[in-house]
Parts: C-alpha cells; structure tokens; sequence
C-alpha cells in the first residue's frame, strides 16, 4: 500500500491499536522542560512509578531562565524554584539534565537538533506546542499536555488517534528578502489558526528543499499556529549531512542501518492527503501580522483588512485591532515600533543571527527602539561570537543576551511593557503574550532588523545590503 | 491517579462568545510558575479579569454574578495555542467540569479529556441558540449526557448529539486515566521498545 511519510513513522511506532480509539504509540524520544513537568514528575513520585526510560527523556530549563547574568542565583523565587525541581527530578530518575550554565543549555527546540537527540523518523514530544519543530528532519514530533508528560515518564508511551494527513506543497523559489518565517506566516494566514486542527502536516515541493535544515525548523516550528498537531519534511542530502557526528547520532555501522531505514522515509508516489493546499514561492512577501493571532498576518506592503471582507467572526476581529491600537485599512509600514525581540525556538537560531546581520550591518539601532537579541542556545551564542557577528551587533548598538525562550512568553524579566509594539521573531502575538498589555507584532529576522534600525514597520527590500 | 467520573451534568452555563479564545488568556505564562497543580482557578482568564493593579474589570464575565455554573460556552477554535495542561487545571480548578464550543483546539481538547473536563462540541447553529438562550435568561440550564452523547438546551426542549471516541467515553465515565490502561499492557511495551533502538 501506498503510504505518506506521516504514516511509515506513526504507524512503526504503533503498539497497539484501540478499536474506535486511540493508538498507544510508542515515543523514541521525551524532552523536558521546567514548566510542564514538575507536576507529571509529581504524578509518577503519587502513583510509585519509576521513569521507564531515563535514556530516552533529556531535560533542558529554558522557559523561566533569566537572560542576562546567568551566572548568580535566578532572583525571582518561583522560577529559582521550578528550575530547582527539574534538576532534582532529573537528579533523582537518572535523566540527562542540561540546566541553567551548563555549555548544552539552550530552548528545548534548539538544543535537540544541535546534539542529535532530533532524527529522521523518530517520535519525539515534549509539554510544549513548538514541538513539532523537530519534524524539519523528518520525525513525528509534537507538543502534550502535562499528562501526556507523565504518562511517557512512566511508559514511554502515549494515546492518540492518529491525526489527518494534509500536504502543503509550495513550488518555485522564494523572492528576494523572503525567509521561512515568511513562509509559515504566509501559509497560516491562508489556513487561519484553526485551518490544519485534526490533521498532521507534511511540507513539500522546491521551495522546502531549498530551505536550510534551520529554515524546514521555522517552518515546522510554526504548524501549531495554524492547529496542526505537527509539521513535517521528508530527509534528505541536508538532513543527513547536518546531523552526521553529532552526539546523539548513530555512528559507524549503526550510522548506516539508519541511514538505510531513513532514505526508506519520503512519500510514496501516489499517496493520498486528507487535503492538500498549493502555492507557488512567488506569492510570498515579507509577512507582518497585524492582530493577536498568528493567522492575522500578511505582506508587509498591504493595508490592513476590512471586517466587511472577513467571512465572520467581525467583533472578534474589532477587539483585537483594538487591543493593537490599530484600524482597519491602516498601512502597515511607517508605524513606529517600541521593541526589537529576535529569538526564541522559531528565530533563535545561527541562520536568524546572520539575517539579523545582514540588515543592521554598518548601521545604527533606532533611538526610541529598545532591542533584545537573545540566542537559541550556548551552541548558537558562541557562533554568533565565532563568525564576527557580535561585533556588528554592538557596532549597531545592539547587545546581545544570554540563551532561553525569553521575550516570547515573558516568564522570565523580558517583558515588553503594556500598550508597547514589539517586533518579534517568535511565534505568538496573543494578546499579553510578551507581558501585560504587549502588542506583539510578528515577522522575520530582516524585517525586525529593519525595524530595530529605522525604528517604524519598514520593507526590509528597502535597506537589504548588496 | 485517576479523576472525577462524569456522567451526567445539568447547570447553568457562563457565556464568552469569543472566537480563538487562546490558552495564554485562559492563564498567562507568568502564572505557570507552580510545582504542584493547584490555586490555578485564581488566574483563569487573569488579564480580561483583572486589572494590572488587581482590581476586578467588572464588565468581563467571571465578575459578572449574573452568570454562574459549572459549564463554560466559548467561541470556535476555544483553547488554541500552548500545550500548558495549566490552562484546563485553571477551568477546573474554577469549578468548570465541561466547555462547550463549536470547535477546540486539539491538545487543549486532549488535556481536557485527561483531567476529567468533558470537551462538548456543538454546530455553530446550537451554539448560537446556546448564546442566545443564556443572554435571555442568564439562568437557563443546560444538561450534559455523557452516556448518550447528548447535550440540551433544558427549557427549549431542544438537544444535539457529540462526538467522543469509545475508549475516552468510557474513561470519563469511570474515572479512569490512561496511565492505568499503558500499566496495564507495560510488558507488551517493553516487548515494543527492546526492538526499537534508541
């Protein structure tokens, strides 16, 4: 039988199936952070289980983590607290723990790729959304609840129906000044934030395989936004070549029984989709939302919708401009913005740093712009330090911050202040999403460099350095 | 550790006919600091209920004691966004055991169904009329029907059915979790993970 990609990896991982249930489906790989498990951690300590596979579960503190000055205690008790509970957790189940300081440190999502824990046709979850950035590599991988969390502690295994399967193909190649961020915010403003809920999405055509293996990650990073459960891209040439020797990764004869199963890991010809949307590269502009989902998005060159041309939802469309303080049929460029926030598991990476770069090179950072530059992890700090970033950073008046997910979800300091515009990298512009009151407007890392150096939403086509 | 059967549940509904209602205002991150599952119901919905100086804002809902019960009525696509398990500990923790919707999210659906909160999805039609029954008397009932997947609108008579697979029905029903199923089948795992290479 003619089988989708999706399918090969969910059902080999099937332990069983439950009549008009769900699959118990069995998970190679668990990821852990500080914020949703010291309750699942707790769970199993009630119920006297033990972590079935310490091997398979890796823990990582990045939600609560501060970002400047590291080294001295967290100074806010609760996150002091929680980050304290994941390290003895670990401590006690025997479970690698990668915490605040140590050289692996870094958001969950980033880390895993870089040592290796990430693999072609693996199941990989974690009680987080973003999860399903992983599947850049060909893995199902998704967020769960803290249940799920404890239920994989204590068994390595979850229960699930098997999702839908959609295929989002996009041919051609991208325009100038058009990155992956783009990509997924122009995709989710199509699909709107409910438009992939059910299914499992695979993302095909040249213009993903183009991307880096750090753009496939932004774009699969970014399928929760739209519902889905994950996103995925078949391995190929790149894939193997980025993951080769990393710490994580099989070697020797190992290396290549793996690689023998995981070029078995494409599509078939002739596989059929639940649904399937096309669309060609030359569509896409630099995106900017505009509202307080990630669906309301769109070209950087437009003007803000009209109620009158949405298909309902009108007074939830009004609330949310004006919680933004904007209006309908507003340009977007030329409005001033407060903050700058490049990071995050979206953004985050070395890739999003050169971009930066690229723009604010031999320029200066706005006056009435503040601007936070906050690195993936230690691994992508010390190459933004290797290749000469950091000097055009601080050259541009930028400074650049210590690892974790930060401004995206403010648990930590990084706040943008109420009734503030912010530009970020990240992933959600919900309403308080970066602090109370914040106005979060999502983009890529060129079009928030142009924002940092010109202080207002500006095309970044306009300042890009040739 | 299992939870709360739930069978049946009749009571009056609080109404918040918002669309993509997401799990950062059912709690903002900054209220997931806890290491153990409780006071989350304070925070629900923290931000359309509180002002920043921590003063109620009477017009949202929850503050509103015209309206009470222990189902909660959204718009479509209720509970997208973060998987924080927080955000249905919150909606139980309140004292809600069911929401309503024309459409969840799916891990806020999932998480739901895992502490004991039974997701109810309706046609946009019966949500409407749900809507619309609530604001002409904030105290008509609403009954939920576990077993026969039925929920009604009590005074007008009318009802619909909702989907729930098998296996979770009978979870809710019992109280059950699906830590107590995967413990019960754990050396037909190990079976699976001695023949899955790390």
């Amino acid at each position: 039988m003619k089988q989708t990609l999706f399918d090969k990896v969910w059902d080999s991982h099937i332990v069983r199936s439950i009549e008009h249930g769900p699959d118990v489906l069995f998970i190679d790989r668990h990821m852990v952070h500080e914020v949703t498990s010291p309750v699942a951690f707790l769970g199993i300590k009630n119920r006297e289980l033990p972590v079935l596979y310490p091997e398979r579960t890796f823990a990582t503190a990045d939600h609560n983590t501060p970002t400047i000055n590291q080294h001295l205690p967290v100074a806010d008790p609760l996150s002091r607290n929680q980050l304290k509970a994941l390290e003895q957790n670990a401590n006690a189940h025997g479970i690698s723990y990668w915490g605040l300081g140590h050289e692996k440190n870094g958001i969950v999502h980033v880390v895993g790729p870089e040592y290796g824990i990430t693999q072609p046709g693996a199941t990989i979850v974690c009680g987080d959304s973003h999860t399903s950035t992983h599947g850049a590599f060909g893995a199902i991988a998704f967020g769960i609840g803290t249940s799920e969390v404890e239920m994989v502690l204590a068994t390595q295994c979850i229960m699930q129906p098997k999702p839908k399967k959609m295929r989002i193909t996009i041919n051609g190649s991208l325009n100038e000044g058009v990155t992956p961020k783009d990509v997924a915010l122009f995709i989710i403003s199509k699909l709107t934030t409910s438009g992939a809920t059910g299914y499992f999405v695979e993302y095909a055509g040249e213009v993903f395989q183009q991307l880096s293996m750090e753009g496939r990650m932004t774009v699969c990073n970014l399928s929760i936004e739209m519902g889905a459960r994950g996103g995925m891209i078949a391995p190929d040439e790149k894939t193997f070549e980025y993951i080769k020797d990393r710490e994580f990764t099989p070697k020797g004869a190992d290396w290549e029984k793996a690689m023998d199963y995981w070029k078995t890991l494409h599509t078939d010809e002739g596989a059929s989709f639940d649904k399937e949307f096309i669309y060609h590269g030359s569509e896409i502009d630099p995106m900017i939302t505009f509202g307080t989902n990630p669906g309301m998005g769109m070209s950087i060159t437009k003007a803000i919708p009209k109620a009158s041309e949405l298909e309902g939802g009108e007074a939830t469309y009004a609330k949310s401009l004006e919680y933004m303080g904007y209006k309908e049929g507003e340009l977007m460029v030329g409005k001033p913005i407060d903050y700058v926030f490049i990071g995050s598991c979206t953004n985050g990476r070395i890739e999003d740093f050169r971009a930066f770069a690229s723009v604010v090179k031999g320029k200066k950072r706005a006056d009435n712009v503040t601007a936070w530059l906050v690195p993936g992890s230690h691994k992508v700090l010390n190459a933004i330090k290797e290749e000469g970033l950091l000097e055009i950073f601080e050259e541009a008046q930028f400074e650049l911050r210590e690892p974790g997910c930060s401004a995206c979800l403010a648990m930590n300091d990084d706040k943008i202040p109420a009734g503030k515009y912010a530009v970020s990298t990240s992933n959600r512009n919900f309403e308080g999403r970066q602090g109370p009151g914040s106005r979060t407007l999502l983009a890529s890392p060129l079009v928030a460099a142009a924002a940092a150096i010109t202080g207002k939403i500006t095309d970044p086509r306009t300042l890009i350095n040739h | 550790m299992a939870y709360d059967s739930f069978k049946t549940l009749t009571s009056s509904a609080v109404p918040l006919p918002i669309e993509n209602v997401d799990t950062d205002q059912i709690i903002p991150a900054r209220f997931l600091k806890a290491t153990e599952r409780i006071g989350f119901g304070d925070n629900l919905f923290r931000d359309w209920r509180y002002n920043q100086d921590g003063s109620p804002k009477s017009e949202f809902v929850l503050n509103n004691s015209t309206y009470s019960g222990k189902i909660l009525v959204g718009g479509h696509n209720f509970g997208s966004g973060s998987s924080r398990e927080h955000a249905a500990w919150a909606i139980y923790d309140y004292g809600f055991r069911c929401v309503v919707s024309s459409f969840f999210a799916d891990i806020f659906r999932g998480n739901c169904l895992n502490i004991g909160v039974l997701p109810v999805q309706v046609s946009e039609t019966f949500l409407a009329q749900i809507f619309e029954a609530i604001e002409k008397n904030p105290n008509t009932s609403l009954t939920i029907d576990l077993l026969n997947q039925k929920i009604s609108l009590d005074a007008m008579g009318i009802s619909e059915s909702f989907e729930i697979n098998k296996y979770k029905k009978e979870n809710m029903l019992n109280g059950y979790d699906d830590i107590d199923y995967l413990s019960n089948i754990k050396s037909e795992i190990q079976q699976f993970a001695s023949n899955t290479p790390l």
